[in-house]
């Protein structure tokens, strides 16, 4: 039913303002509750849910997952190959931010087995840091990502977000050169979304003279795609660069609809069932608490895909990619042929130079990416 | 009862001066109205005019009396429109009166729409006398009213009644008023047929009831009744009195009012102003003043949901069952789909129309842009008339064009001649005469084109006097005109829904206003998308949409699928409510917005 395991971990030391994740401010014991819990419902899963095959991928996302202590990172992990088996090449990712790291607890991450980081430094420029509401400086980020290294990390991430309040192309470059210049194995690069219910959202309108342009955001975009690229990353998805070998496997997990089992308060899994099975836990922590305290799967409603639903998320998410999607894989999937199901809409949209076909894939144009909502909009139902 | 007991009148009055509280007070002092039957502004029937106040289908009511001179009197009070658009009607319904009551409020004064309603009543030679209302109130400055109303009117007001409708002050002494100044009905009941057909409505149960006031004869129960404009003759089922409540009687005779039920399948049979005979015992002549009443203004509607059609034309079917003074016909938009053309009196008439189509039957309309009826003079010296842009021929075969013009009565405090002035020079106006009713207030007299009164000049109007303006119009004529036909196109696509008809001095600005409007509402599309405005094939506005560059969602949330796909669907649903023009897809509330470019 899934090879690949999620864990949300909704604290932090600070709630940024832009952040629409399910994520609180946390305390010690918190955490600690907290992590026992995931152990529990981990234990309950195990009893409704199998895997596949031993895991390929354990994600630990947030929230600050940097905020656990590595003696539970290491209960987790063992627990998670206990029940479901751990692929003893498995990409194993945490989520850490600068400022809640130093060398040492990134190396007990590491005894713990975790093999990749992904650091969230958004901005090497301070008052953007500011700006944004992190609890870290450059100067911070740099020396976490040092440190990261020191402690024997091989596969490190960092995340940089760019269409931010009053920020300029050359601003942006200069995050870019920063980046390239502590040489990560991983960039993704996120346009910032002003996100409904955040603060930012009272902060900023869609249309405040503040946010870069809709010119602005894309020649940002192209700006990341050009230089990135020159310095040897492959733009392997829509906002995610990467060295040769290093793309993430699990987020790759995402859109190859691999299945995947969510744990903890307002995570999301997917199970290979049919056309595949959707449901999440619940996004409010005494709820997911108490649910898993009285012994229950946390989960909602869980969502039976159609065929249809399934053909659209093979588009929808296959084309994020840069590889696009293949011929072959949809007929494996579907038993019959992309073009005879959407050869209207895929016309239309090589047409509008969207789409392009390479072989027997069809994969986004780099125009396509940036207006890739309105070319998914075509597959739904 | 006796001819020299009766009275017929109707009440004059601004909307807001408490016709329709005072209508209550009589009759609840005269027990026509018990207080357990007692619902505020009896007259008023419709929820939308309770609402707004104004009065829109007449209602007429029987009272009965006893005068302080001990003698029993039926007192008919015949209830009038309330809206320039329906002048007619209103003349209609005091030809059938011998005088009325004119209610002017005690603190605000007279008020153009007062005193157009005084010279109709004037016209018809009735007995008018004055009232104050109101007079409880703080403001009240009945001195200063009854100077007015002398000056502006010229009708004697030294012994105006002074009265509170709201407060039940004054009642009785109106009452006697009525009985003294309003001279009886006079007509010979052995006389041939002659009633006046003042109001008709339709009654989902007994079909068409008209109402009458008969000037010479008798008519009972059983006559055979013709009408005069149509020739058409039919049995009357039933003849009564309204008291409030239905009433039949066995006859009603010269100078009566009642209500007739003729089996009569259509209200367009029973035209207002018609003539009542009997069919085998005729009257020599109908009574003057009849006219046929045709829609003025005329405006698209389209349900926003395809699929309510069905439910709209049913709807505009059965309004049309009880006012035929609108009409309808299918008409198909490129834009819009398919829709109705439908003609109104009026604007306030337009609106109630829409309204009632929106309230009542549920539905979501887009309205077009109202357009007045032109005359095309071809070059072949055929003339015919067009109520759409889109009908308009084109210019080779075109001679000259026509449009109506209104000769517009708006009274003002003086501190707004200048602004009004200003807005009838720019709104083509000629102006005909200024008057000061008194030393502060002021009678602008202009011959307008209608189509500038439909477009935005009231609006425009009440914003520069502060809403002080009130404005009373009446048709004058045709008058050749520099008419042309402005297009909106859309990448090249005319957007037949946006055309219109107008002055060609105008077109340049109003194109330009609406190009550059347009151009805010209209989103980015995957190309570039040009909006001009033209006149035949010169481009006099144009602006341009830049293409869609982005939109994506960079972020997966933890892998959550399902929100991703939300957002899309979202997406997704948007384009379907989507109009087409051509590749261009517009938002449906972009074309309101722009269907509506009046706010400045």
């Amino acid at each position: 039913m899934f090879t690949r395991l999620y864990l949300h971990i909704p604290f932090c030391r600070r709630k940024c303002p832009y952040c629409a994740f399910v994520s609180q401010e946390s305390t010690a014991a918190g955490l600690d509750v907290y992590a026992r819990t995931l152990l529990a419902e981990m234990g309950l899963a195990a009893h409704t849910f199998t895997a596949e095959r031993p895991l390929e991928s354990v994600y630990f996302g947030g929230g600050t997952p940097s905020l656990l202590d590595p003696r539970q990172i290491g209960r987790i992990l063992k627990r998670a190959g206990d029940l479901f088996g751990l692929d003893r090449e498995a990409e194993i990712t945490l989520e850490a931010n600068p400022g809640t790291v130093d060398m040492e607890r990134l190396a007990a991450f590491r005894s713990a087995g975790v093999n990749r980081l992904s650091l969230g430094v958004q901005s090497f420029h301070d008052p953007m840091l500011a700006a944004l509401g992190r609890i870290h400086s450059a100067a911070e980020a740099r020396e976490a990502f040092r440190a990261a290294r020191m402690a024997g990390f091989t596969n490190i991430g960092i995340d940089l977000i760019h269409a931010l309040p009053e920020q300029t192309l050359p601003m942006w470059r200069s995050e870019l050169e920063q980046a390239l210049a502590l040489g990560p194995e991983h960039i993704s690069v996120y346009g910032l979304t002003v996100e409904e219910g955040t603060p930012f959202a009272q902060r900023y309108d869609v249309d405040s003279p503040l946010l870069p342009d809709e010119d602005l955001a894309v020649a940002m975009f192209e700006e990341a795609d050009d230089v990135l690229t020159a310095a040897g990353y492959e733009h392997y998805e829509i906002a995610n660069y990467a060295l040769p070998g290093r793309r993430s496997a699990h987020n790759s997990g995402y859109w190859r609809r691999d299945g995947y089992l969510g744990l903890g308060c307002g995570a999301h899994s997917f199970l290979r069932q049919g056309y595949g099975v959707r449901f999440g836990n619940p996004a409010d922590l005494d709820a997911y608490t108490d649910a898993v305290a009285q012994g229950h799967l946390p989960h909602g409603e869980e969502q039976r895909l159609t065929r249809q639903d399934a053909m659209a998320e093979f588009m929808f998410l296959g084309l994020r990619m840069a590889d696009g999607i293949g011929e072959s894989g949809f007929r494996q999937a579907f038993g019959i042929g992309l073009n005879e199901t959407f050869g209207v809409a895929l016309a239309k949209l090589t047409a509008q130079g969207l789409l392009e076909a390479a072989g027997d894939r069809v994969c986004l144009t780099r125009r396509g990416m940036l207006l890739s909502n309105q070319v998914f909009a075509h597959f739904l139902p | 009862m006796a001819i020299s007991r009766l009275r017929n009148f109707s009440i004059i009055a601004h909307i807001d001066h408490g016709k329709s509280t005072l209508a209550d007070r009589l009759l609840e002092y005269t027990g026509a109205l018990s207080d357990r039957e007692k619902q505020d502004q009896f007259l008023d029937k419709m929820d939308l005019e309770r609402e707004r106040g104004i009065t829109i289908k007449a209602q007429t009511v029987r009272l009965n009396y006893r005068a302080d001179d001990g003698n029993d009197y039926v007192l008919n009070l015949i209830d009038t429109p309330g809206h320039v658009d329906f002048t007619y009607e209103v003349s209609r319904s005091l030809a059938a009166c011998e005088g009325g009551l004119l209610v002017v409020d005690a603190s605000q004064g007279v008020e153009a729409q007062t005193l157009a309603n005084v010279y109709l009543a004037l016209d018809n030679n009735l007995e008018v006398f004055p009232v104050l209302n109101k007079i409880d109130l703080p403001a009240a400055d009945p001195e200063r009213v009854i100077q007015e109303i002398e000056e502006i009117i010229g009708i004697d007001a030294h012994d105006a009644v002074l009265a509170s409708a709201k407060e039940g002050i004054g009642t009785h002494e109106i009452l006697e008023e009525i009985v003294k100044k309003i001279p009886a009905p006079t007509g010979d009941p052995s006389a041939p047929l002659k009633a006046l057909l003042f109001d008709s409505w339709y009654d989902q149960y007994q079909g068409v009831i008209i109402l009458v006031r008969l000037f010479e004869g008798t008519l009972k129960k059983g006559d055979k009744i013709q009408l005069m404009s149509t020739n058409r003759s039919y049995e009357a089922l039933k003849v009564g009195v309204f008291a409030p409540v239905m009433l039949e009687v066995p006859a009603l005779s010269a100078g009566e009012v009642g209500f007739v039920i003729a089996g009569i399948k259509d209200v367009a049979d029973a035209k207002v102003g018609d003539t009542v005979t009997l069919l085998n015992r005729q009257c020599e002549r109908a009574l003057a003043g009849f006219k046929e009443v045709k829609p003025m203004v005329f405006s698209g509607l389209y349900p926003i949901d395809t699929a309510q059609y069905e439910q709209l034309r049913d709807a505009l079917a059965k309004l049309k069952l009880n006012d035929s003074s609108f009409s309808y016909e299918p008409e198909t938009s490129v834009a819009l789909g398919f829709g109705y053309r439908c003609g109104f009196l009026g604007l306030l008439h337009m609106e109630i129309i829409q309204e009632r189509l929106e309230r009542e039957f549920g539905l979501d309309l887009i309205t077009t842009a109202p357009t007045v009826v032109y005359k095309v003079h071809r070059v072949t010296g055929e003339v015919v008339t067009i109520e759409s842009a889109n009908l308009l021929p084109e210019p080779q075969f075109v001679d000259y064009l026509e449009e109506p013009f209104i000769l517009a009565h708006i009274h003002v405090p003086n501190e707004f001649v200048g602004g009004v002035l200003a807005l009838c020079e720019e709104k083509r106006g000629v102006q005909r005469e200024i008057k000061y009713l008194t030393p502060t207030r002021v009678m602008i007299i202009y011959e307008m084109p209608l189509n500038e009164i439909v477009l935005d000049f009231y609006d425009k109007l009440k914003s520069i006097t502060k809403g002080y303006a009130s404005l009373d119009y009446e048709h004058l004529d045709y008058r050749r005109s520099e008419l042309v036909r402005m297009n909106i196109m859309i990448n090249g696509e005319v957007v037949d829904a946006l055309s219109l008809i107008i002055h060609r001095d105008k077109a340049y600005f109003r194109g330009r206003d609406l190009v550059s409007k347009m151009k805010e509402l209209i989103p980015r599309q995957m190309f570039e998308v040009a909006i001009q405005a033209a006149i035949g094939n010169k481009i006099i506005a144009r602006e341009t949409v830049k293409a869609m560059r982005k939109d994506v969602l960079a972020k997966c949330y933890g892998g959550d699928i399902t929100r991703k796909r939300k957002l899309l669907e979202k997406q997704k649903e948007g384009k379907k409510r989507m109009k087409n023009v051509g590749n261009v897809e517009l938002p449906q509330e972009a074309f309101l917005a722009i269907l509506k470019v009046d706010d400045k």
